[in-house]
C-alpha cells in the first residue's frame, strides 16, 4: 500500500488526561478516511496532531515517508478545514483562498483560483467577504482554501457539523464526489456515525484516546471487535448472549422457533416498523421491520430469531 | 413609557446643558470680544483673535503638538501592541497583569509626573546611577526636552491603548491564527496578516483615546519640557493665566477642538468602510 500518512503508536498526555493513547494508522493514496467517535475520544486531538497544533507526547509522524511531527503546522504539507471554518472575516472571499497560494509565491494564481472556485460553485461570490454568504457556502470556501493548495492530506474536523441537518446530507455528497475528482487523501473527522458511513472508503472508530477498529465501513459495521463499537456504529439488542442489529432481527407470531417475547410498542417510522418487545428474562429488545410484513400490537407473544451470520460475539 | 424615558434622561440633558454647551458658547463668545483691560473680555465683537492664529509661532507650536502627539500615540501603540498580546496569552495571569497596568490610575498623573523628574533631572536616580557606576561623568540631560516629554505621555497614556487591544485580541478566534498556519504563514505573516488587521478597529480606538489627551497636554509639556517645549495646552493656559487674553485663549482652544473633530470625523468613516 503506498501510504500517504502513518502514525506509529502516537500518544498525546496532558497533566490530567490521555488525550490520545498509542494510536497506529496507515492512510493510502487517494482515500476517504473518517475517524469516527464520541465527543472527547481524542479524534479531534489526532487530527491536531498531523496538523502540527500539538506536539506528540509519544510516536512518529510520517508523510510520505517522512516524519513531520517536530515541524510547525506552516512547514507541513497538510491542510485543515476547521470546524468553524476559520475564515478571515477581514479578508473577501477570492482573499481567503489566495491566503496560502501567496505564501508560497505560486505562479498562475489567478488561474488555480479560478479553478478551485468552479469547483466547489463559487463563481461570482469572490468579491463577498464571509459575513456576507451563507453557511454552506462558508463551508465551501475553506475546501477552496485548502484544496487550492494541493496538499498530500486534507484534514476535515466535523466540517459538516455547524450546517443544518437537510443541508448536511447535500454536502456530503458533494464532498464525495469533490474528493473523488481531486483525488487528494481526505482525513474526515466526525461524530456522525451515518455519515462516517456513508462517505468513507475506509473508517476508525476512537474510544477513550485508542483506535478500536479500522476497516470497510460494511466491514466495521457488520463485523464490530469490540462492543463498543457495535454500540457505537448503530443499535444493538442483547439477545441470549449475542448482539443482533435490530433490522437483522426477525420477529413472527407464528414461528413455533426462537426466543419467546411479548410486544411492548409498535412505532411508525416511515420508512421501517420499530417493534419493542420485552424478552421471558425482561430485557428490552427492538427488531426494526418492514411495514409491509406482519403488524404487531402491545401484548402480542411473538419469537424473535436471527440468522446465525448476523450474530455479533465479542471477548 | 415616553413620558418616564424623559424623566430618566433628564438628568443627562441638564448635566449636558450646563456643563458641556454652556460652557462651549461661553468660549465662542469668548473668541469673538476683546481682550479686557484686566483680563475677562468686553466688547467689540471681532475675529482678531482667529487671524492672529496665522502667526507662524503660533503655527509652529500647533505644528509641535500635532508631532509630539502622534509620536506617543505611535509608541503607545508600538508598546501596547506586544503587551496586550502577551497579557491575552498569559492564562490565568491576564487578571493580575491587566491589574498592573491599571494601577498607576491609583495614584495622581501629577504626582506620578513629579516621579519622573525626580528619575530624570540632573541630580536625579537615573543619572546619580550612572555617575556611581562610572558609565558617564557629566550627567545627561534627560529631563526638560521634547523626549522627556514623549516618555510622560507614553507613560500616561500607554493603558489607553493596551485596554482596547486586550479587549480585541482576548476575543480573537485562536482557530484563525491556526488556519493561518496551517495555510503556510510564519510567525511574523501571521501577526501582520491576520492578528494585527482584525485589531484595525481597537488600534483606532487607542489611538483616539491617546492622541486627543496628548495634543491638549499641558501639565506634562509643562513640568516635564520646561520652559522649552511649549505645545498648544500650554499656550491656551498662558492666555488665560499669564497673559491675561482670554478671546485668544478661547480662539485657540476652538480651533483645536475643531481640528480634532475633523480627525475623528475622518476615522470615524474609514472605520464605516471597514479600512485600517
Amino acid at each position: 500500500m503506498d501510504a500517504v500518512l502513518e502514525l506509529r503508536d502516537v500518544s498525546k498526555h496532558y497533566p490530567e488526561h490521555r488525550a490520545v493513547n498509542g494510536v497506529s494508522l496507515s492512510l493510502a493514496r487517494g482515500e476517504f478516511f473518517s475517524l469516527l467517535g464520541p465527543s472527547g475520544c481524542g479524534k479531534t486531538t489526532t487530527l491536531r496532531l498531523i496538523a502540527g497544533f500539538e506536539e506528540p507526547t509519544r510516536g512518529e509522524i510520517r508523510l510520505n515517508g517522512c516524519a513531520i511531527h517536530h515541524l510547525k503546522p506552516y512547514q507541513r504539507n497538510v491542510s485543515t478545514v476547521f470546524q468553524n471554518y476559520a475564515l478571515f472575516p477581514h479578508l473577501t472571499v477570492r482573499q481567503n483562498v489566495e491566503f496560502g497560494l501567496r505564501r508560497r509565491a505560486e505562479n498562475h494564481m489567478a488561474q488555480k483560483v479560478g479553478e478551485v472556485l468552479d469547483l466547489v460553485r463559487l463563481t461570482g461570490k469572490e468579491a463577498r467577504y464571509p459575513s456576507g454568504i451563507s453557511g454552506g457556502e462558508r463551508q465551501r470556501v475553506a475546501l477552496a482554501r485548502s484544496l487550492v493548495l494541493a496538499p498530500d492530506l486534507l484534514l476535515l474536523d466535523e466540517p459538516l457539523s455547524a450546517l443544518d441537518p437537510n443541508l448536511r446530507k447535500e454536502v456530503r455528497a458533494e464532498l464525495k464526489a469533490i474528493q473523488r475528482r481531486v483525488g487528494i487523501t481526505f482525513l474526515f473527522v466526525t461524530h456522525d456515525q451515518e455519515e462516517a458511513l456513508a462517505m468513507s472508503d475506509r473508517l476508525g472508530v476512537m474510544n477513550a484516546g485508542a483506535l478500536e477498529q479500522v476497516g470497510k465501513p460494511e466491514e466495521v459495521y457488520l463485523r464490530p471487535q469490540t462492543r463498543f463499537v457495535a454500540a457505537f456504529l448503530g443499535a444493538l439488542n442483547w439477545i441470549q448472549g449475542v448482539g443482533v442489529r435490530p433490522e437483522a432481527t426477525r420477529i413472527s407470531k407464528r414461528a413455533s422457533q426462537g426466543c419467546p417475547a411479548t410486544v411492548e410498542q409498535s412505532t411508525f417510522l416511515g420508512n421501517c416498523v420499530r417493534v419493542a418487545v420485552r424478552l421471558s428474562n425482561g430485557e428490552l429488545a427492538t427488531a426494526e421491520i418492514s411495514r409491509l410484513e406482519e403488524s404487531f400490537a402491545p401484548g402480542d407473544q411473538v419469537n424473535l430469531s436471527w440468522r446465525p451470520e448476523d450474530e455479533l460475539r465479542f471477548e | 413609557m415616553k413620558r418616564l424615558r424623559a424623566w430618566f434622561l433628564a438628568p443627562t440633558w441638564v448635566t449636558m446643558l450646563a456643563l458641556f454647551a454652556a460652557p462651549l458658547l461661553i468660549i465662542c463668545a469668548y473668541s469673538l470680544e476683546t481682550r479686557g483691560v484686566y483680563g475677562g473680555v468686553s466688547l467689540p465683537w471681532t475675529i482678531e483673535s482667529y487671524q492672529r492664529l496665522a502667526d507662524p509661532i503660533y503655527l509652529a507650536i500647533l505644528w509641535r503638538s500635532f508631532w509630539i502627539a502622534g509620536i506617543s500615540t505611535v509608541l503607545c501603540l508600538l508598546l501596547g501592541f506586544p503587551l496586550a498580546l502577551f497579557i491575552s496569552r498569559s492564562g490565568r495571569r491576564k487578571h493580575l497583569y491587566l491589574s498592573l497596568v491599571i494601577l498607576p490610575f491609583w495614584t495622581s498623573f501629577l504626582v506620578r509626573t513629579y516621579a519622573w523628574m525626580f528619575l530624570l533631572r540632573d541630580t536625579g536616580l537615573i543619572n546619580a546611577a550612572l555617575q556611581a557606576l562610572g558609565l558617564i561623568h557629566d550627567p545627561i540631560p534627560l529631563l526638560y526636552n521634547d523626549g522627556a516629554v514623549i516618555l510622560g505621555l507614553v507613560y500616561g497614556y500607554l493603558p489607553f491603548t493596551v485596554l482596547p487591544l486586550y479587549a480585541t485580541l482576548e476575543r480573537l478566534d485562536s482557530s484563525l491564527i491556526e488556519a493561518a498556519a496551517d495555510l503556510g504563514a510564519r510567525p511574523l505573516t501571521v501577526l501582520g496578516r491576520v492578528i494585527v488587521p482584525l485589531c484595525a478597529p481597537a488600534i483606532r480606538a487607542g489611538a483616539i483615546l491617546v492622541f486627543i489627551p496628548c495634543l491638549g497636554t499641558y501639565l506634562t509639556s509643562d513640568l516635564l519640557g520646561g520652559g522649552k517645549s511649549v505645545m498648544i495646552g500650554n499656550l491656551i493656559q498662558n492666555q488665560f493665566t499669564t497673559a491675561r487674553d482670554w478671546p485668544f485663549g478661547s480662539a485657540i482652544s476652538l480651533t483645536l477642538m475643531a481640528m480634532v473633530l475633523a480627525l475623528l470625523i475622518a476615522f470615524v468613516r474609514r472605520d464605516r468602510e471597514g479600512l485600517l
